[in-house]
């Protein structure tokens, strides 16, 4: 498909009502909500662990731990709840790219 | 080419277009052009700014303060182990990012021109799109409020609902407040601003009280039947402070109907309670700046929840306390969620393009001492009727059975969210 066509879809979706929504999360938009704790890019300046700097793969063995309550937490295991194992791979793959 | 047959691929698409501006690196994304006004400093107003920046949108950022002294961490203050000048932070970083930073009251809004006029400036400031998150104001009259309570009541019967000079008067009378004394905070019913906050409160209160004022009372009148993590609070009330704080619900002759800030008495339905120190947490409504918009409906702010846009004025998104956003409670950590969703949304619109889906977290945390905290957790999503819920079997409260450690544990990540969240919003 043309970008032409691409953007008339684009604004076509949009004319329906305000701004038009996405259906699937995208891995920026799930990672930005956990700055908030992990600190912005995930450089923590404080108590709570840095996100930068693992593997995918340990990123996504903590975050599969935590919500089978396999790995003990104070709040990431009633957190990692929230997630599907899809999206989990997403923001390990987010977080593994960030520098 | 990849044949595009469904709704949900050409969104795929354009929301891959739109997300390869935003990923939170900061770098090689388009400029996103436009002028952006931000209404208010606080948890949603720095947060905002701070992320429309990053995505290369000209920010300008109103607030009418100097410096910002946060809600979160006020209750240390009180509880005789936290400064003010610990929880109070200035707009330099946001100036250093590039953000255009004005100290003044807004005092008009245009919406049909997107002009917003700031106290003592001539020239109005105009927009594209705007954001507001103005926090909360008290019902001092009118529908709502509490009979007695108006602004001149506040310099005896302190709220400390706004941190300030608020915090300090009611940190000053509690100094003097003598041993054996009572301490009475009144409660209003929901929705207000950081439900789990009058619990934290009592307890640092009562923390104080013990170490210095052992024989004194603290009584809470609640105008609720249940409140936020309580069997969380009163297990700990017990183990920690005895019966120094009794909890009256609102059946119970909790409901506060008048006060008086001559005599310092709270009037219930069933009877009247004199204290040395009164602190009234009174009914809220949306940060009133909203009404030069007429972005209010009643007490708060309709929106779009998957993008806070303003359900009555096309253009301006408002998060924060003044908002209605679903499930979420009024805190500060959903604010600055809500204003990341909200500057995501707005740089997609400036650019022609879907907003993306969101999806939020929120987490309370409070300190029952300084090495006891606790927490409440939500992961959140817009719902298939378009407002914000909780993802099913997600979230909750700390667990009723957690080790003092793990208490110590949580109280040390309390103040790690409070130092990665001001980084966040202030630089
Ligand atoms: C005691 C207490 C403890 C709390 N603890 C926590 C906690 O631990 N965690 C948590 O997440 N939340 C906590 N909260 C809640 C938190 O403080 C609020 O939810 C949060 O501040 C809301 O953010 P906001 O952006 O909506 O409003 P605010 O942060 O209040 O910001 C609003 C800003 O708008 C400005 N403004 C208003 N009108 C105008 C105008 N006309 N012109 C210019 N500027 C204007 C104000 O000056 C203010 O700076 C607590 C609250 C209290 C009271
Ligand atoms: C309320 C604050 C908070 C939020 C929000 C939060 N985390 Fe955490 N995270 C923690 C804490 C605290 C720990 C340490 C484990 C524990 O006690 O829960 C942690 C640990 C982790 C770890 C393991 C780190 C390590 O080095 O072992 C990962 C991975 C992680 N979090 C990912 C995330 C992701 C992804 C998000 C967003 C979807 C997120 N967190 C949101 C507080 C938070």
């Amino acid at each position: 498909m043309s970008l032409r066509t691409l953007a008339s879809c684009t604004l076509a979706l949009m004319a329906l009502g305000g701004i038009a929504q996405a259906d699937e999360t995208a891995p920026a938009v799930l990672a930005t909500a956990c700055f908030a704790c992990h600190g912005m890019d995930g450089k923590s300046p404080g108590q709570i662990p840095s996100l930068t700097g693992k593997t995918k793969e340990a990123f996504s063995t903590a975050m599969k731990g935590f919500k089978t309550d396999q790995i003990p937490a104070t709040v990431m295991n009633r957190l990692a709840k929230g997630y599907t194992d899809a999206e989990i791979e997403a923001l390990a793959t987010f977080y593994a790219n960030l520098k | 080419m990849h044949k595009i047959n469904s709704r949900r691929d050409v969104l795929k698409l354009a929301g891959a277009a739109t997300l390869a501006g935003m990923l939170p690196s900061g770098k090689a994304f388009a400029q996103a052009a436009g002028n952006v006004v931000v209404i208010g400093g606080g948890f949603g107003g720095a947060s905002a700014a701070r992320y429309l920046k990053r995505m290369g949108v000209n920010v300008t950022l109103i607030e009418a303060n100097a410096t910002f002294s946060t809600c979160p961490f006020s209750n240390t203050v009180l509880g005789g182990f936290g400064k003010m000048a610990d929880i109070t932070h200035n707009y330099d970083g946001l100036k250093r990012a590039g953000i255009n930073v004005i100290t003044g009251t807004v005092t008009g809004i245009d919406v049909a021109q997107k002009r917003v006029t700031v106290q003592g400036n001539t020239t109005p400031i105009p927009y594209d799109r705007m954001v507001v998150s103005s926090g909360i104001d008290f019902k001092f009259t009118g529908a709502g409020a509490l009979a007695g309570y108006d602004e001149a009541a506040t310099e005896k019967m302190p709220h400390a609902w706004k941190a300030g000079p608020q915090t300090e008067l009611l940190a000053r009378q509690l100094t003097a407040m003598p041993d054996g004394g009572t301490f009475i905070m009144t409660i209003p019913n929901n929705p207000y601003r950081c439900p789990p906050g009058p619990y934290e409160r009592a307890s640092l209160v009562a923390h104080y009280l013990k170490t210095n004022k052992p024989r004194s009372k603290i009584l809470l009148l609640d105008g609720k039947e249940t409140f936020s993590k309580q069997a969380l609070f009163q297990g700990a009330w017990r183990e920690l402070y005895g019966n120094m704080i009794e909890w009256v619900a609102f059946g119970q002759g909790g409901n506060v109907s008048r006060v008086d800030p001559n005599t310092m008495t709270a009037f219930t339905d069933f009877g009247q309670h004199k204290g040395d120190v009164v602190n009234v947490i009174p009914p809220q409504r949306s940060g009133r700046v909203v009404d030069l918009a007429g972005l209010a409906t009643g007490d708060w702010c309709n929106v779009n929840q998957a993008t806070f846009e303003s359900r009555t004025v096309p253009g301006v998104h408002v998060i924060g306390d003044a908002c209605v956003a679903g499930a979420m409670p009024k805190s500060g950590f959903s604010a600055n969620n809500q204003a990341k969703v909200a500057a995501a949304a707005i740089v997609a619109s400036l650019r022609n393009q879907p907003a993306p889906s969101p999806s939020l977290i929120n987490v309370c945390y409070s300190l029952v001492n300084p090495d006891y905290g606790i927490s409440v957790a939500s992961v959140h999503r817009v719902g298939e009727d378009g407002t914000i819920i909780s993802v099913p079997n997600s979230g909750g409260t700390s667990a009723a059975n957690a080790s003092a450690d793990v208490r110590k544990l949580e109280a040390e990540y309390a103040r790690g969210w409070y130092k990665s969240i001001m980084q966040e919003m202030f630089g």
